[in-house]
């Protein structure tokens, strides 16, 4: 039985028409899954499908071995913690009650907040160091509070899958590094993560591993530095790229031109 | 505001209410007139009785019930729509209650045979709205609901207009016309049974829900993926709201404006959770058009329509809103 999240076989879409086709991979607990795609790939359908809000075409997403496909949503988002690219919140909610909101799975329709996930409330909002914001409108935090505010409502959640939706778009640079390290952090505590971005160097920064979504097929699961290289930069996105090495560890992709 | 604090205004226009009008009933009075009716002592004052029990009171019941119902229902809409300039006309309700109302004014019936096609009228729009939204898939499905609400809400209209045009013009145009102006001059303890029952059995489904309801602000997928029946929660939600606008709109006629302007001034007094929202905008409905309609009955010598009056309040606080809630609807 595999640990985490394993989807196999999976063919994803809308309306039974496919848009990726018998996608397969694993993410164990630890392991930080980033999914490589240019605009129109396929990621966010995808993404949708392992979430359960889109329905799979075929193939089975399981967690921890257990197929996914009979569970309703409150059995999903115990098991998926999801932080799409912006809240889509309008209401000016407290931080806290929009952390507080991650906790409706845990307990039945009808009843209100627990003591328990208050307490789970104050460790998510801690564990991100944003616990200063807590009472500030929701509406009125910068981007990057925001971000944060919103994967300490997935983790929340006590999941143990957390789906990140590019989450470091529309980001500045001191946010993009920050969010990072937290993905890195909470893959320390054994969660298992898949994110998407569209800035390649950053899978070199805290993937495990590297998913290359191409016109909806995965051509290449493999650790960033053999599934980052010239050829496959240049299939994804269609430009010539470069790959600089700084030192032993960091690493940029460059277009050439 | 607290909750508290709008429980005593409303208290506060109720006894106002109580007192003004061509008898008035000071507080004294209204005291002994409650304590014998308490003690089951036989009636000294019997006009104030009358007055307290059989003319004002129910119409004082009626005046914050009908706002209650207005309000929590927008409250409930605007939430569910994630839109906070949405109200109880979005799903047609209103118009669909008020063609069932004018056809049973034309056809003669008696009142509560009025109510009842209102109510009719009310659900069919609604259903009509919501069976076209499940016909048109693969777009965006809250704007096909609320276009559908707009289309069938505007056909609705021309039904009424056509009953209008061929109304009598002696006696039931007048009548058609007075009710679509909404007023609750003639609302009486029977009344008080029909919008009773619906707006309390509403209100069930709305309390019991209220924390899957922040959930729902948040759009269909998040609140998908944090674990709530989406489908579920906004069947049950819009069926309650349109119950009780129904019934609402059934006794009192047209009453605009409140369902849209009260929930908002209660978000901005108390936050959007729905915990809290719920019961401020039912405190705030209810005193507001219980205000309303006081004014209405007794700043002229005829009664004024309470739609009116709704409306020339409604709007500038609307546009104030507008003004200065460009931002995020705060």
């Amino acid at each position: 039985m595999d640990r985490g999240l394993a989807v196999s076989g999976l063919s994803f879409g809308y309306h039974r028409r496919a848009v990726g086709r018998d996608a397969s991979f694993t993410v164990a607990p630890g392991a930080v899954l980033c999914l490589l795609s240019a605009n129109g790939g396929g990621k966010t359908t995808l993404f949708k499908t392992i979430l359960g809000l889109l329905p799979p075409i075929a193939g089975t997403i399981a967690i921890d071995g257990e197929d996914t496909a009979p569970w309703q949503a409150r059995r999903r988002a115990r098991a998926f913690g999801y932080v799409p690219q912006s809240g889509a919140g309008q209401f000016p909610f407290t931080v806290r009650e929009m952390v507080l909101m991650g906790r409706a799975a845990h307990r039945s329709a009808f009843a209100a907040p627990t003591a328990a996930d208050h307490e789970a409330t104050g460790r998510a909002l801690e564990s991100l160091g944003i616990a200063h914001l807590a009472e500030r409108d929701w509406l009125r935090i910068s981007g990057g509070e925001r971000q944060l505010a919103l994967i300490a409502r997935a983790l929340a959640q006590e999941p143990q899958v957390l789906v990140l939706d590019e989450p470091t778009a529309n980001l500045d640079f001191g946010n993009q590094a920050r969010v990072l390290q937290h993905t890195r952090n909470l893959a320390a505590q054994g969660l298992a993560i898949l994110f998407s971005t569209h800035h390649p160097e950053q899978a070199f920064a805290c993937a495990t591993e590297v998913a290359l979504l191409h016109r909806g097929a995965l051509v290449q699961i493999a650790a960033p530095e053999r599934a980052i290289t010239s050829e496959t930069m240049s299939l994804l996105y269609g430009i010539d790229v470069e790959i600089v090495s700084f030192g032993a560890s960091t690493k940029a992709c460059v277009p050439r031109g | 505001m607290s909750l508290g604090g709008a429980s005593l205004l409303l208290l506060a226009i109720a006894a106002l209410a109580l007192a003004l009008g061509a008898y008035p009933v000071t507080p004294p009075l209204l005291a002994t007139v409650l304590w014998s009716k308490l003690r089951g002592l036989p009636e000294t004052n019997t006009a104030a009785a009358t007055v307290i029990f059989a003319i004002r009171g129910p119409r004082i019941l009626g005046a914050m019930l009908v706002g209650a119902a207005l309000s929590s229902a927008g409250a409930a809409y605007q939430g569910l729509f994630r839109n906070p300039l949405v109200s109880p006309d979005i799903l047609g309700v209103s118009s669909g209650s008020a063609l069932g109302a004018v056809a049973g004014i034309f056809l003669g019936l008696p009142v509560a045979g009025i109510e009842a096609t209102a109510f009719i009228g009310g659900l069919f729009a609604v259903l009509a709205v919501y069976g076209i939204a499940a016909a048109v898939r693969g777009r965006d499905p809250l704007l096909v609901l609320v276009l559908s609400g707009v289309v069938i809400g505007a056909l609705m209209g021309s039904g009424v207009a056509l009953l209008k045009f061929l109304a009598d013009p002696e006696n039931q145009l007048p009548a058609i016309t007075f009710w679509l102006l909404g007023s609750l001059a003639s609302f009486d303890r029977g009344d008080l049974l029909v919008v009773t029952v619906p707006v309390v059995v509403a209100l069930l489904p709305m309390i019991l829900l209220r924390w899957q309801l922040d959930v729902m602000t948040l759009g269909d997928e998040e609140a998908s993926a944090l674990g709530v029946n989406v489908r579920l929660v906004r069947a049950s939600v819009v069926a309650a709201a349109t119950l009780m606008t129904a019934a609402a709109v059934a006794v009192s006629g047209i009453v605009g404006w409140i369902g849209l302007v009260v929930p908002h001034i209660a978000r901005l007094t108390i936050g959007p959770g729905f915990a809290r929202l719920l019961p401020m905008a039912t405190l705030l409905g209810a005193g507001f058009l219980l205000l309303v309609d006081t004014a209405a009955r007794t700043l002229g010598t005829i009664e004024l329509p309470l739609g009116v009056l709704t409306a020339v309040v409604g709007t500038p606080v609307f546009l104030l809103l507008l003004a200065r809630g460009g931002r995020g609807w705060s």
